[in-house]
């Protein structure tokens, strides 16, 4: 959590206290480039600073019964440790956005899996069948701010697509936006499924049904593979892919790879979050300017994520971060292990609290804050400028039911 | 006469023919704002948008803005970030801004005395509009002290140059036709300087000034306008001569200097770094021939001690003014039109030098290309430039 430093500066020496922010608001101006007057000025003001100093140091000797705290008229002092009630301070965004108006919550998202409709095969395998649909929409990515938003299914990421390996699996893919778009899945399959040019990419109006097998197993993504890539991939072309293990196939470490398999007995004392690291360029400059997990901008600040604090934690997490080469994740108060890929049923990184991720790089977390104090436990990215561009959110660990 | 014959229309004639063409426009306009005839060039772009930040303020409750809107629609600032983080805002008053108004953002943000801060204004497309602090200090409010130590400065910048200008009155006094022709160059060099600075400074500040203020074409025709009305005033009983040349030249040189004093009333709270008494000195030196200027063409009268006063008042006391207002009510636009006035009063003081120092010779043209008025004239601007050069960094 980034700290406000600049109380300290106040209490250095009485030389410089003299010009710091004392005085009640006065009126003035832009700096003067370097002009003749404004250099001018510079010596006038080294002129005048003893006299300035003077007058101030006298005012300073009656002690302030507020300092440090609430600032008269019940304004808020920016300089306070202790005056704002939440632990993001004044850094935050104004506002809420209009969920409903978005047509997704990113509260819901985190658990909301879309599985398809299953039939078996004549040879008895499972095929699964998902159906997605690119649509242009603008979406509110924080409060009162709006972005002309190319999606899949309605929603940035688009659906968290869940199968098991071995499977095989038909995505029905149909182009309802204004651009040529395609689904590119991380996976293994043929050169004619891989969602590019001639394999996939299909226009307006057009559908095209993607075919290959649930492997390897693991916590993958697909993305639109429609060029200029970086425009329709930051646009919000992204989803989670995630394959879960046949615990069959995995004898040696069947009960790990069964607590993973969605909707077994073994998974469902999980709590699995799913959840994707994006920014958006709202000016279209090559920079973000909000940062976010699921989208919307401090969406888990406003709305923590509730953790029954008997149950291990499970996270599903994405980086679609576009321009800045990579992302991360910190959690507060807590280390986790860390499955890169999840592809492997033995954490790649044991005990640790904070891990990166390049684009497109992606990961399981676990986690458990059984032996925790319930309270707020913040969860962001460890770049700063990230995190105070919007990318951080709360944990609400308790007991369940309390 | 047909002249008089055309203007024998009974009065409600006249005013038919003048109500005609207002209807024919108001309905011109309501039937364009009602039918929309331009709809079929909406191609779905967003609206334009601009923003302008015109004072900022930085205070113990953090920074504030004044922004002035300038979009095709009314806009909506919808987030603020401060050195890239997201902060909580108020807006005074609150709501879409519409095109060419003005609100105040407040945003509790611990600025760091003697660094640099970076504002970005997020609006509800989406776009961004940057504001860089430069040098973050304590923005100085109107208290006594404040105003007190503001009109010493004042008082050095504009009236310590014209007073010490004017003491070389007595010196002055005795000299010849040649000497006079060359103190009246010298006059009409440094006030060409000073035309051409306050003209560069007046565009500079007018580019920094919202869209719909029309910067450049405010300067031209405020410089232009300023210079027409002195011309008018100052022949209205005949040419200016002696004193009330004088005169002028102390209110061009004064309006100079007001505008001189805004910039660094406005300066003086942006927290420009402290370069030392260096160039306070360097500033005096540079203004001291604001004084001999305006003595040049009093050499032939006898004026009093309080004439002296008046006019080092008047060419120099606008300073502290300037300074007031520059730190109380800084706006770009206002400046520039400031500066604009005085370029024009500048401009209009040099043709009635000139033509004053052409009346003086007999041989009138010939003297202007005469070596002690292009030495004079040179000589002016040449010392000018030199001497500004100890204040420019």
């Amino acid at each position: 959590m980034p700290v406000d430093t600049s109380k300290r500066g106040r209490e250095v020496s009485s030389a410089v206290e003299t010009s710091l922010p004392t005085a009640p608001p006065g009126v003035v101006t832009e700096p003067v480039s370097a002009s003749r007057r404004a250099l001018l000025v510079g010596g006038l003001v080294a002129a005048g600073g003893a006299a300035v100093a003077a007058s101030r140091a006298q005012s300073q000797e009656t002690p302030d019964p507020m300092a440090g705290h609430a600032m008269p008229g019940g304004a808020v002092d920016p300089y306070s440790a202790h005056d704002s009630g939440m632990a993001h301070g004044n850094m935050t965004m104004v506002g809420q956005v209009d969920h409903a108006g978005n047509g997704f919550n990113p509260t819901a998202m985190l658990t909301d899996w879309e599985v398809g409709r299953t039939e078996i095969m004549p040879d008895g395998r499972t095929l699964r069948t998902f159906e997605v649909e690119a649509i242009d929409m603008e979406i509110e990515i924080a409060p009162g701010v709006f972005f002309p938003a190319w999606t899949f299914n309605g929603r940035v990421p688009g659906p968290a697509l869940r199968a098991k390996e071995g499977e095989r699996l038909r995505i029905v893919f149909r182009n309802l936006g204004s651009h040529p778009h395609s689904m590119h899945f991380h996976g293994i399959h043929s050169a004619r499924m891989d969602g590019v040019q001639g394999a996939g990419l299909i226009d307006p109006g057009e559908e095209f049904v993607y075919e290959f097998d649930a492997k390897p197993f693991g916590c993958h993504l697909y993305h639109c593979h429609a060029l200029p890539l970086k425009r329709h991939m930051h646009k919000g072309m992204y989803g989670l892919f995630v394959v879960d293990p046949d615990p069959a196939r995995h004898p040696e470490f069947a009960a790990v790879a069964a607590s993973r398999v969605l909707g077994s007995p073994e998974n469902a004392e999980w709590q699995e979050l799913a959840m994707v690291m994006n920014g958006f360029d709202t000016n279209f400059d090559g920079e973000n300017e909000v940062y976010a997990v699921n989208t919307v901008g401090q969406a888990y600040m406003n709305a923590p994520i509730r953790i029954d604090k008997s149950r291990p934690v499970r996270i599903y997490l994405m980086n679609a971060t576009e321009f800045d080469p990579i992302n991360s994740f910190h959690l507060h108060g807590n280390f986790f292990d860390y499955y890169d890929t999840g592809s492997q049923l033995t954490p790649t990184l044991r005990t640790v609290d904070v891990i990166m991720q390049c684009q497109a790089q992606r990961g399981i977390l676990e986690f458990s804050f059984a032996d925790h104090e319930d309270g707020l436990y913040m969860f962001h990215a460890h770049q700063a400028e990230f995190t105070e561009l919007g990318w951080m959110g709360f944990f609400d660990v308790r007991e369940a039911g309390a | 006469m047909t002249d008089q014959s055309e203007h024998s229309r009974p009065p409600m004639t006249r005013l038919l023919f003048v109500l005609v063409p207002l209807a024919v426009m108001l309905g011109a306009f309501v039937w364009i704002a009602s039918l929309d005839p331009l709809r079929g060039f909406n191609n779905g772009a967003p609206p334009v948008e601009a923003l302008t930040v015109e004072r900022t303020i930085l205070d113990g409750s953090g920074i504030s803005l004044s922004v002035r809107a300038g979009g095709s629609e009314a806009m909506v600032v919808a987030q603020v970030a401060v050195d890239d983080a997201y902060w909580t805002f108020t807006q005074e008053p609150a709501g879409p801004i519409a095109r060419g108004a003005a609100v105040w953002l407040r945003i509790p943000y611990p600025w760091v005395l003697g660094e640099a801060h970076h504002v970005n204004l997020l609006t509800n497309t989406g776009a961004t509009f940057g504001h860089e602090i430069g040098v973050a200090v304590s923005t100085p409010s109107a208290t006594w002290g404040q105003l007190r130590l503001q009109a010493v400065i004042g008082a050095i910048v504009g009236l310590l140059p014209v007073a010490l200008g004017l003491m070389f009155f007595p010196a002055m006094k005795g000299v010849g036709r040649s000497g006079m022709n060359f103190l009246l160059a010298l006059t009409v060099g440094l006030l060409a300087f000073l035309l051409i600075d306050m003209t560069a400074e007046a565009l500079e500040l007018s580019g920094d000034a919202a869209a719909i203020f029309q910067g450049s074409a405010m300067v031209w025709l405020a410089a232009l306008a300023s210079f027409l009305l002195l011309m008018a005033i100052g022949r209205w009983r005949g040419n200016p001569e002696g004193l009330a040349l004088a005169f002028y030249i102390a209110l061009g040189i004064g309006l100079h200097n007001f505008g001189e004093g805004l910039a660094i009333g406005g300066a003086f709270a942006a927290g420009s770094a402290g370069l030392g008494t260096f160039l306070v000195l360097g500033f005096a030196l540079h203004n001291v021939t604001e004084g001999i200027g305006i003595a040049a063409p009093m050499l032939r009268a006898r004026p009093t001690l309080w004439i002296f006063a008046a006019l080092t008042l008047l060419a120099g006391g606008p300073a502290v003014l300037g300074m007031w207002a520059g730190s109380l009510a800084y706006a770009p636009q206002w400046s520039a039109l400031a500066l604009a006035v005085g370029a024009g009063a500048i401009l209009q003081v040099m043709v009635e030098v000139s033509a004053y120092l052409v009346r003086q010779n007999p041989d009138r043209q010939a003297a202007l290309i005469s070596p002690s008025v292009l030495a004079g004239f040179l000589g002016g601007i040449a010392f000018m430039y030199a001497t500004a050069a100890l204040i420019k960094i």
